[in-house]
């Protein structure tokens, strides 16, 4: 369940809206995404937000150089029978009753070992390559799926509508959580063939096809109705009048005009497809240990939480912090570029 | 009204049957391996696998596998290829925790997502909507298994302020059986309250600029009149809808991971548990129950969304 | 005018925007009868809409910030409270807006939204409210009332929901209806019969009337008095005949000459007013009608008074800088080549 959010664009207003406002707001002759990023700018949570996410990212991609160069090891490597020295005391990194040490704020260990002695801060990092490209590649292709459906659909109308619809709509009556588990267990043993490719069961794809997938209408149904409007608008019916094929149209006349609502969606769709890793993941049908993710790192610590609480914590605060700085910067870009951002300016 | 009925029934039984075909596609069809294999879970040896393909028909063509699949599920005759337990039986001694759980987060949800998206839409712009807008998006960032963990083990266990998990039934003591569910439901209706809040404001806002709002307040209505009768009203119609889907997604398994946190042994961790393992028909049944409870939901709400907006009604 | 009901002075509304300051209402001044029917003129996108929410309250923005008075009946109603607000709403000040296709709720009985607004003031019993509500449909002309009370919005058409709105507005006998383009949104015939309506409504009940539209042939028939608003501010002011056979500000004359006559040609010498209004955010310095004035001549970077110029007519004013005799002589309408039918002959 923890991945509902998106219905909420249903609401989303199109660019055809917010080109209105800028035509009335538009004195000194400011285009919509100057306006938006005019506005955008004001909104210093939403950038201090995104600035926040950038920096996750940053240094999750460091994460070999942390490893190899202040904490010594790998995210796979086990330190079981390791001591480590604190304050001067030589400590074992998994005490003898199978507690591991926490977080040492120190290079090796500076935010703990797990019950098998690999270090957490190396662990949280390379999960977070894995989580944040999972939640990007996935959102990537949701994105480019959606976008292609909404725009057959809505710019053909009839029978191609008619089928993309019904498709969507028999997706949708799945809760995304439950279609994302039965395709994680459907394809856990022996993965998928997609024509020449083949993926294995416990490769990285796989989850990113999962999550790519399940939120498909979520987001082709809000395109298809933009597409619907926008085809009827004057430059498409200059475009047709001036002998443009559909698909000149759609690319240029089109999809430019979908770019904020894409920009949008993009945004929010990797929060939700990094919560969703993360929920498949503890249940065991996404990432498939011993690959690190922030998702198998809470469900291993979660078994533990009474002795090692950090283990639990730490991947999920990393969790929250992604999530909660993509929720911010997307809910503050689509306030810019939505007319009806209800701002209260200084007189 | 009659005619809606009658038309908006059809359209559900058409939607089920093309949900429990794509069923049937995701876990017979689509993946790339033997899905007797499968079906018989991990290191099955030669004869299970044997009898699962016999049982399943397997070898047949697709149309009757498909009629098979159905036939066990719909009679109930599907089994755990793990403890060998119905899966039926299982569902429905799992139902009353799942329903318990799923009516009291709902409530729940709808109650503060009503009183924090409305006030937050009355104060738009204020420090108090700011304010309640990043509450609602901490709201939707948390993986509910986290928080849910997390409240556990420090409400719970540590401070003994609630029951550290599990479940009392209704019929043997409603006092603890409500003392045993409120940090489920407040964990589960986190998520939701951060989203309906969020929903719920835009609507009031949209609303609020309508026309017919500043008719009814050029009659000289107060201010608590005009945001219930006239804004609220209408702000919900959606949300009504919104509302119903996910409580027939919670109540068909979808509170998969606030149960299996909270151990509550209801429909949504008998689904986490066969996910575990693996254990395909528990996880088969479920996805097609859940879908098709969603189907049935979606049409009562369209039915009831007729009756709260007599437009609909002439489409 | 002392025995004025309602008299609005030097009213300013401005909205903070993205784009700067927007003087939407630039000091506005006005009074109204008991009974007197007056006629706000404009281009779209002049203040009038602003004008007439204003004096009501329902120019709810944060970014508004207003000036000035406007006293009914001796109270002020610009910064009064919303508790003050609410007794003149509906009761003493009624409005009908401009679309009736959006102004009424949808998931509302229209009886029952009449209904709320009599209980509202009178706190009648239910069935003496419905009683009065059937009476009300009636009288603005919706056949079979008593059935028609229980149907929702969307079974009416277009020109039936602004009887209703009509009918709404008179439920509690207002002393000033305040009309924001009754007929803009529906079609000519429809229009016709709406006005007729409320011009029999207002021999009946007596009320004051305050007509916005942007069309000057809707109000020969009904206006006593025009007042005719350019970016922001009333640019000229004066009875029906004064505007219409003596106009004095060149956007009065260029207003005239888009009247559609369907019974005369157009006088070819009359060019529709050329160029578009001036965004409100940097209007020109001076009058602001200047850019778009065939007849701008130095004085016109000043802000022209709004004073009476022709002699012997006192209620007739005008902010424009050419004297009487200028304008005489410059003005392209004639008398009689344009307005009223009825009254081609009478004196300009
Ligand atoms: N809430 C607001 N915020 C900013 N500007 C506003 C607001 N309300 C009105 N305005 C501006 O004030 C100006 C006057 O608007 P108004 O609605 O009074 O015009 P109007 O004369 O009624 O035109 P129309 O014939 O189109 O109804 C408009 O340009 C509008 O953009
Ligand atoms: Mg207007």
């Amino acid at each position: 369940m923890a991945t509902e959010p998106l219905t909420e664009q249903a609401g989303l207003q199109g660019p055809a809206a917010w080109e209105q406002e800028a035509e009335r707001e538009h004195v000194h002759g400011l285009g919509p995404w100057r306006l938006g990023l005019r506005r955008l700018r004001r909104n210093r949570v939403a950038i201090g937000f995104g600035v926040l996410f950038v920096l996750l990212v940053l240094s999750c991609l460091a994460a070999p150089l942390w490893a190899k160069h202040v904490a010594h090891t790998t995210p796979t490597e086990n330190h079981l029978s390791d001591t480590i020295k604190l304050d001067g005391k030589t400590t074992n990194v998994v005490g003898l009753d199978g507690v591991p040490i926490g977080p040492t704020y120190q290079g090796e260990f500076f935010l703990g070992a797990d019950p098998n002695g690999r270090d957490i801060m190396v662990r949280l990092l390379y999960g977070g390559r894995n989580s944040l490209m999972i939640g990007v590649v996935a959102a990537l292709m949701t994105t480019i799926l959606s976008v292609v459906l909404g725009v057959i659909a809505g710019y053909f109308r009839g029978w191609p509508d008619l089928t993309i619809r019904s498709l969507l709509d028999i997706m949708w009556s799945f809760p995304v959580l439950i279609l994302g588990v039965a395709l994680g267990v459907a394809l856990a043993l022996g993965g998928l063939q997609l024509g020449p490719i083949t993926i294995g069961g416990d490769s990285l794809l796989i989850p990113i096809f999962i999550i790519g997938l399940v939120y498909v209408p979520y987001m082709a149904r809000p395109v298809r109705g933009q597409v619907l409007a926008l085809r009827e608008k004057e430059f498409v019916e200059a475009a047709r009048a001036q002998g443009a094929g559909p698909l000149r149209i759609m690319f240029s006349e089109v999809v430019p005009n979908l770019a904020s609502t894409i920009l949008v969606f993009f945004t929010l769709l990797i929060a939700n497809a990094v919560l969703l890793e993360s929920a498949l993941s503890f249940l065991g049908a996404g990432v498939r240990p011993p690959n690190p993710s922030w998702g198998t790192m809470i469900d291993e610590g979660v078994d533990r939480i009474a002795t090692a609480p950090h283990l639990t914590i730490v991947p999920g605060l990393m969790l929250v912090l992604t999530v909660l700085s993509l929720n911010v910067f997307g809910d503050g870009v689509r306030d810019a570029l939505d007319p009806r951002a209800k701002v209260r300016l200084e007189h | 009204m009659g005619r809606f009925i009658v038309r908006r029934v059809i359209q559900m039984v058409l939607v089920m049957f093309a949900v429990s075909v794509l069923t049937f596609l995701i876990f017979n069809v689509i993946p790339n391996s033997d899905p007797a294999v499968r079906m018989s879970g991990r290191q099955a040896s030669e004869s299970t696998i044997e009898a699962i393909r016999e049982e399943w028909g397997f070898n047949d063509s697709l149309p009757q596998q498909y009629i098979t699949t159905m036939e066990k599920v719909i009679t109930g005759d599907l089994k755990s290829q793990f403890t060998q337990l119905s899966v039926g039986k299982e569902i429905v001694k799992g139902l009353p925790r799942t329903f318990s759980l799923a009516i009291g987060a709902a409530l729940l949800w709808m109650f503060v997502a009503i009183c924090f998206g409305l006030y937050s839409a009355v104060k738009a712009g204020k420090f108090a909507d700011r304010f309640l807008t990043i509450i609602a998006l901490i709201g939707i960032s948390m993986p509910v298994f986290w928080i849910g963990a997390l409240a556990n083990y420090y409400l719970g266990f540590k401070l003994g302020w609630f029951p550290n998990g599990g479940y009392v039934e209704f019929t043997e003591d409603p006092i603890d059986w409500f003392y045993h569910l409120i940090l489920p439901w407040t964990v589960l209706a986190i998520l939701f309250i951060g989203f309906y809040s969020r929903v719920l404001r835009s609507n009031v806002l949209d609303t609020i600029n309508e026309d017919y709002v500043r008719t009814a307040r050029a009659k000289g209505l107060g201010e608590r009149q005009i945001m219930i009768r006239h804004v609220l009203r209408n702000s919900m119609i959606p949300i009504v809808t919104l509302w119903g889907l996910d409580f027939g997604a919670v109540l068909g398994g979808g509170a998969i991971l606030t149960e299996t946190v909270f151990d509550l042994q209801g429909v949504g961790q008998y689904t986490a548990e066969a996910i575990g393992q693996l254990d395909v028909p528990p996880v088969l049944a479920v996805t097609m129950f859940s879908a098709f409870f969603i189907v049935l939901l979606n049409a009562v709400v369209d039915i009831l969304y007729a009756y709260l907006d007599p437009r609909i009604r002439l489409q | 005018m002392a025995d004025a009901l309602l008299s609005v002075e030097d009213l300013r509304v401005s909205f903070a925007t993205e784009e700067g300051v927007v003087e939407a209402v630039d000091g506005v001044s006005f009074d109204l009868a008991a009974g007197e029917v007056l006629a706000v003129v404009g281009e779209s996108g002049s203040g009038k809409s602003v004008t007439a929410m204003t004096l009501m309250g329902l120019t709810r923005s944060p970014n508004a910030r207003f000036e000035g008075t406007a006293q009914y009946k001796g109270t002020e109603l610009i910064g009064a409270s919303e508790d003050e607000l609410r007794r003149v709403r509906g009761a003493e000040i009624a409005m009908i807006f401009q679309d009736p296709m959006t102004s009424l709720n949808p998931v509302q009985r229209i009886g029952k939204q009449i209904v709320e607004q009599i209980q509202e003031h009178e706190g009648l019993p239910d069935q003496q409210a419905r009683e009065r509500t059937v009476e009300l449909l009636e009288r603005v002309g919706i056949p079979r009332a008593r059935e028609r009370v229980d149907n929702y919005p969307h079974e009416f058409s277009g020109g039936m929901r602004q009887r209703v709105m009509i009918a709404l507005a008179l439920s509690c006998n207002p002393s000033v209806l305040i009309a924001d383009e009754p007929t803009t949104a529906l079609d000519v015939t429809i229009q016709a019969q709406i006005l007729q309506r409320m011009r029999d409504l207002r021999e009946e009940t007596g009320a004051a009337v305050i007509l916005v539209t942007h069309d000057l042939g809707v109000v020969a028939d009904i206006a006593d008095r025009i007042a005719v608003m350019y970016a922001g501010r009333i640019v000229e002011e004066g009875t029906l005949d004064q505007i219409f056979y003596d106009p004095q500000h060149p956007y009065t004359w260029g207003l005239l000459g888009s009247i559609t006559r369907v019974d005369k040609p157009r006088p070819a010498r009359l060019p529709a007013i050329a160029g578009l209004p001036p965004s409100l955010a940097n209007r020109p310095q001076g009058c602001h009608f200047r850019p778009r004035c065939p007849h701008e001549f130095s004085e016109c970077s000043k802000v022209p008074p709004l004073e009476a110029h022709v002699q012997g007519n006192p209620e007739h004013r005008d902010r424009c800088w050419l004297s009487v005799d200028e304008k005489l002589a410059k003005r392209e309408v004639l008398p009689g080549e344009i307005g009223l039918a009825s009254k081609e002959h009478a004196p300009a």
